[in-house]
């Protein structure tokens, strides 16, 4: 054994060894796409696309699917996820807007104004923030943020303006989204530096010798120039907030509440939510029962097609970059 | 502007300072060394809640199942498409098929993968690979079914850093090794692999620290178990076969959001998690000789 691996190996072979291995490895994400697909279609079979409506409780519908048996009845499917996919969409949207503003300036900052040795400490630290697990931005958001909002920030009237629907604790929207923020901005950061180090110089030192100032040189050239590789940076994290489950079911209060403007700005950011993937999180141990599991596969459907839109949107984006040989 | 530049900057810095220096509080705080050392049991009171040994054992076989699956899947893949992937109109389809469906992988989001792979290994096929209930109801959960999943969440960050290491060996290597007399799969052994090693080691670091930070595959995989669990006598199988919990999995359930109300050890589990990372990004920054910062995502 030992021997045939040290011999020459054979070279059409060790080629077809090669491309089975990595076959193996497209087949099986067409694999993971069918399964979720598969597992999720008696969902969409029996609910159509009302599903991702709105309409009666959502913790009652899935006690209800609970409760059924191993041969449910089309009526145990009924489920209506708006809920869901506001939550995830409010999140989301609100994170990736707030990032996005943060990332552009701290990257300029990074790129063009820190000096050497500062910027020599801030690759670190994004990379660091970046590689943070999910569960200690949760827990810190658990044990720090929430409490602190909880018993600070709420006030009593907001409490009893909103206490026939539901009670605020501190764990909601407003945790939720600056986490979120705090942990896609570095993603964010790190695709647009790679930009900003990618655009030709020249572009700028033009601008500069017509007389700009350097940073107004880099507002109106640089920045303009790599446009595409911000949205594409935005559409990414967003991808990336879409699936973050773990710390969200942490720190969102978990019910499926949809946080409603009209109750008042700062109320609004009070009140819990629950998302498409915290969701999963939450009901996994329901699994047993199958009208639930399909819903579960539902929602992980929706994930996945949604993070695949937003992949190949974010590279359709990038793709006038490539004439200016930005490879990022 | 140039003031909100300046703010965000510095701010990010503070931010993550804060994080390593409270998180670094709480965790001298709450953290013996014999914490490490003692196994978890079942208390009301958090100081009779024992220690954290299962769950960093099972972070460690977690990381070494997931990178041992990653590693031969990635490289292979990496090495064929950069070095077999030109020829011929069908290789080139395929190439494409395989690159296109590891960035699908790089952008699902983990929760989604920890479910196909309870599909996976709930069918009968499988079974043979997760823990079983006494009435022989297969969960799909083992130490075998969560690694497998791990390996797709380390598998982009290889294949890429891999891919591009490659890419970046000169053609005139190659051409010399060919003139040389020997073989592509020879050029490739002899000359190829051994240069692109560090690039190597970079993603094998980097997918460590995916694999130990996760922890939706964990939490619906492995079982959640407070016990390494093994399961049936064969002495390496039932280990792999059998269910526990990994340091992820323990600070969720521990911290307000699980069932048990611990935050000291939840801290302290955390805290060590934090090093975990720390180190490792120290790591990635001595091999990674190249200081791109789109490696991290």
């Amino acid at each position: 054994m030992l021997k045939a691996l040290r011999d020459p190996w054979p070279d059409n072979r060790a080629e077809r060894t090669l491309g089975a291995v990595a076959l193996l490895v497209g087949v099986g994400v067409i694999a993971m796409i069918v399964f979720v697909a598969a597992r999720a279609w008696p969902v969409f079979a029996h609910n159509g696309l009302s599903w991702l409506g709105s309409g009666g409780s959502l913790e009652t519908q899935i006690a209800n699917m609970q409760a059924t048996s191993v041969n449910p009845p089309a009526t145990a499917f009924h489920l209506r996820a708006w809920p869901l996919v506001y939550g995830t969409l409010l999140s989301t949207g609100i994170a990736v807007v707030l990032g996005m503003a943060i990332a552009v300036l701290s990257s300029i900052f990074i790129v063009e104004l820190a000096p050497a040795r500062l910027r020599k400490i801030a690759i670190p630290v994004i990379r660091l923030l970046a590689s943070v697990p999910s569960v200690i931005y949760g827990l810190i958001g658990v044990l720090v943020l929430v409490p602190f909002v909880g018993n600070h920030l709420v006030t009593a009237a907001q409490k009893a303006s909103v206490q026939n629907y539901v009670e605020l604790t501190g764990a909601g929207l407003g945790v939720t989204v600056v986490i979120l923020t705090v942990m896609i901005t570095p993603i964010m950061i790190a695709l647009i530096c790679e930009a900003l180090m990618a655009a030709p110089s020249t572009w700028r030192e033009g601008a500069v010798a017509l007389g700009l100032n350097p940073l107004r040189a880099v507002l109106a050239v640089t920045l303009r120039a790599v446009r595409p590789a911000i949205v594409a940076a935005a559409v990414l994290a967003g991808a990336r907030a879409l699936g973050e489950a773990v710390m969200i079911q942490m720190v969102s209060g978990g019910r499926s509440f949809t946080p409603n403007l009209s109750h008042g700005l700062g109320t609004f950011f009070y009140e819990p939510l629950r998302t498409l993937a915290s969701a999963i999180v939450d009901y996994h141990e329901g699994i047993g029962a199958p009208a639930l599991r399909s819903t579960l596969y539902a929602f992980a459907a929706l994930l996945l097609f949604s993070a695949l839109v937003l992949s190949v949107a974010g590279y359709l984006i990038k793709l006038p970059l490539r004439k200016y040989q930005v490879r990022a | 502007m140039l003031l909100c530049a300046w703010t965000a900057g510095i701010g990010l810095c503070v931010l993550a300072a804060a994080i390593v220096i409270y998180m670094g509080y709480r965790g001298v705080q709450y953290l013996r060394p014999g914490l490490l050392l003692e196994r978890p049991a079942i208390s009301t009171s958090q100081s009779q809640t024992g220690g954290i040994l299962d769950p960093l054992i099972g972070t460690l076989l977690l990381t070494v199942i997931g990178i041992a699956l990653a590693v031969p899947l990635a490289v292979s893949s990496a090495i064929w498409i950069a070095e077999y992937g030109h020829g011929g109109r069908v290789r080139q389809t395929l190439a494409r098929v395989v690159e296109s469906s590891i960035e699908i992988v790089a952008g699902t989001p983990d929760i989604v993968l920890a479910l196909f792979g309870l599909a996976v290994f709930q069918l009968s096929l499988f079974a043979p690979l997760s823990f079983r209930s006494e009435g022989g109801g297969v969960y799909g959960r083992s130490f075998i079914a969560a690694g497998a999943m791990m390996s797709l969440i380390a598998l982009p960050p290889l294949f890429t850093a891999t891919r591009d290491g490659l890419q970046a060996v000169p053609v005139h290597m190659r051409e010399a090794a060919f003139a040389l007399g020997k073989t592509r799969i020879a050029t490739i052994r002899r000359v190829l692999l051994p240069s692109v090693r560090s690039n190597i080691a970079t993603g094998v670091t980097l997918g460590v620290s995916r694999i130990i930070g996760d922890t939706a595959i964990v939490l619906l995989l492995l079982g959640e178990t407070l016990h390494i669990e093994t399961q049936g006598p064969a002495p390496v199988l039932s280990l792999l076969r059998g269910t526990g919990s990994t340091l992820t999995s323990y600070v969720y359930d521990n911290s307000p959001a699980g069932e048990g109300a611990a935050p000291q050890k939840a801290y302290a589990a955390a805290f060590v998690l934090l090093l975990f990372v720390l180190g490792l990004n120290l790591l990635v920054d001595r091999i990674g000789r190249s200081k791109s910062l789109t490696s991290v995502i």
